[in-house]
């Protein structure tokens, strides 16, 4: 028995010396890398996963709760649910549309000539990098009428007077989309640019012989599968960034917001998190958010494989 | 009309003659193609026209009833106006501009080199775990900071990070979505490459330095964009409590937070922030392009 045990021993620590010698050098690159990322985004997960059943004030040390945060959060807490149907809502419009005007948007870029082409993808990529420019949307949509909405719908008669566009639950999330769509044009945009210009042009050539007729059969034979890869990417993208709007709606509408028109998952973890301290409760939060995000990117992940396949 | 008819003759030659060139392609489709493409492109470049006219505004135009969007009458007012409040500020600009510089480019050569560094091996070895740190490295791009924000503060904390560059610095470094790039890109080098320095008796960080990093430009080139873009923005909110070591950003957001009176101010400020990552953009656009062309999660 026991000199089993070390005779299994001895292979291992071979093993790793072997291992060592021949992928040393590699595991040294890594490292770096790797101290960071375990310290900054593994540790974490699993902490905010073992917070969640705790309760913590950052001061005093946590005690186990047990469940007793989730429960809470889903029977007691009216605002979460109100913050998770936005949040739901929120990433079920603009996650799909935000993907979908990527892929379009890029798909008609393509069409064009280098110099435009150059342009265009400025114009639509600018919004997503111009830091906090989305604020001059609080400017368009000002509740008095020199807010250029409510000043253009006055003079063409739809209104009579000022829309308050903040104060009424109504309006707030409509513009929370709005903008957040505009916002949208990100990296999945870049992306798909870039895996339209790589698509193989003989491709193209051999489909027309072998009977494609229009754009839409092109875009669905050849183009679609040709760039796989980037549409899986630019989805993870898009889902991520679907799910995590909170400054956004901060910013605009208001932390709270009226009616909670604008809460979500996030602002709500913020609330929890960083102004009241209650540590337990809102890693729950996050805990939640963070399967929602990954099992939505996992399921999606699956369904574009099969596209024009 | 017989003008506009052979104007539309004209149109619809020109049009047969390049659809041998562009098959599968319909005059309406893409015309209505077109339309829509322009009608997007003025909502998305709209609200930045407002923002870049705002900033020549004079006071009494930014307040002038019906609002316009262009301006009537330019001015460098509301940019004089913004130096005359910088140079009031307790702690001098320069010292927030240095701090932004320091950030964005220590934050920046740190992600290149150290994202590189662990793509490299990643992207062209396999050893033990190289699947395992590859797959986890796609899951963590499946959600964001935000919902490590808490625990990692604690841990900031405890490491004595917090109010120093470092709680900036270090998780933007630890970032993934610059090594994926990198990765991705790095999978595309020929292996022949790799071989031959092998046979020339190259050691894997020989190979790496001598053969990856110059090959990969337009790649770290892409890292330092988005890396830039993230950094150029924050305003230390939550790890950055001493004024002395903030960035601009935050000197400038102060700025605009100032109220009514600064509106002026507050539109040259805007326009500033985002003209810097916009410029840094357009030159390093076919760059960028060129790496996301490799990009992508592969099956």
């Amino acid at each position: 028995m026991l000199t089993n045990q070390t005779i299994t021993r001895r292979k291992n620590n071979r093993s790793f010396s072997k291992i060592w010698k021949e992928h040393g050098a590699k595991y040294l690159l890594i490292m770096p890398f790797a101290i960071l990322f375990i310290v900054f985004t593994v540790i974490p997960v699993m902490a905010s996963m073992v917070i969640s059943f705790t309760s913590f004030n950052m001061l005093e040390a946590p005690s186990f709760v047990g469940f007793r945060n989730y429960i809470n959060l889903i029977v007691n807490d009216d605002i979460f649910l109100i913050a998770v149907k936005n949040t739901l809502f929120f990433a079920l419009i603009t996650g799909p549309i935000s993907y979908l005007m990527c892929f379009v948007f890029s798909w008609l870029i393509n069409e064009l000539t280098p110099k435009v082409r150059a342009i265009m993808t400025l114009v639509f990529y600018a919004p997503s990098i111009s830091g906090n420019a989305y604020l001059i949307w609080k400017l368009i949509f000002s509740s008095d009428m020199y807010g250029y909405a409510n000043s253009w719908l006055l003079r063409l008669g739809f209104i009579t007077e000022p829309i308050l566009f903040f104060d009424n639950k109504d309006y707030v999330f409509p513009i929370l989309i709005l903008v957040q769509l505009w916002l949208s044009l990100g990296v999945s945009f870049l992306a798909f640019i870039a895996g339209l210009q790589n698509v193989d042009k003989t491709l193209y050539e051999a489909g027309s012989i072998d009977g494609i007729k229009n754009r839409w059969q092109e875009l669905w034979y050849i183009t679609l599968p040709s760039m796989r890869p980037q549409l899986l990417f630019g989805a993870v993208m898009q889902i991520t960034a679907s799910f995590s709007v909170s400054q956004l709606s901060i910013e605009l509408a208001g932390f709270p917001s009226v009616e909670y028109s604008g809460h979500t998952i996030l602002t709500h973890l913020h609330d929890y998190g960083f102004i009241r301290y209650e540590m337990g409760y809102a890693s729950a939060i996050a805990t939640i958010l963070f399967f929602t995000m990954l099992f939505t990117n996992i399921i999606v992940q699956k369904a574009l494989r099969r596209v024009g396949a | 009309m017989r003008n506009v008819s052979s104007i539309v003759a004209t149109i619809k030659k020109a049009y047969v003659s390049r659809k041998f060139k562009r098959r599968n392609r319909s005059i309406m489709g893409d015309m209505s193609l077109t339309i829509l493409l322009g009608l997007f492109g003025l909502f998305s470049v709209w609200p930045l026209i407002f923002i870049i006219n705002n900033a020549f505004k004079p006071l009494n135009e930014i307040f002038i009833f019906p609002p316009r969007l262009f301006v009537m009458s330019p001015t460098l007012t509301n940019f004089q106006d913004l130096f005359i409040v910088i140079g009031n500020s307790w702690v001098p600009i320069t010292r927030y501009i240095f701090n932004t510089f320091f950030i964005t480019a220590v934050g920046t050569l740190g992600s290149v080199i150290i994202g590189s560094m662990a793509a490299f091996p990643l992207a062209k070895y396999v050893f033990p775990g190289s699947k395992t740190m590859s797959k986890l490295i796609v899951y963590s791009l499946m959600f964001n900071g935000t919902v490590t924000a808490l625990p990692n503060y604690i841990i900031m904390s405890k490491l004595h990070m917090i109010d120093t560059y470092w709680a900036l610095l270090l998780p933007s470094i630890g970032g993934t979505l610059g090594l994926f790039l990198m990765m991705n890109f790095m999978v595309q080098v020929p292996d022949a490459l790799i071989e031959a320095a092998k046979i020339d008796g190259a050691k894997e960080l020989t190979i790496f330095w001598r053969i990856m990093m110059p090959l990969s430009r337009s790649a770290w080139i892409t890292l330092i964009i988005l890396s830039f873009q993230s950094l150029w923005g924050t305003t230390g909110g939550g790890v950055i409590f001493t004024e002395k070591l903030k960035p601009v950003s935050y000197a400038l957001s102060q700025i605009v937070n100032a109220g009514i009176a600064r509106t002026g101010v507050a539109s040259a400020v805007t326009l500033i922030m985002l003209v810097v990552p916009v410029v840094v953009f357009v030159i390093s656009q076919s760059n960028v392009i060129s790496t996301m062309a490799t990009t992508g999660i592969k099956e």
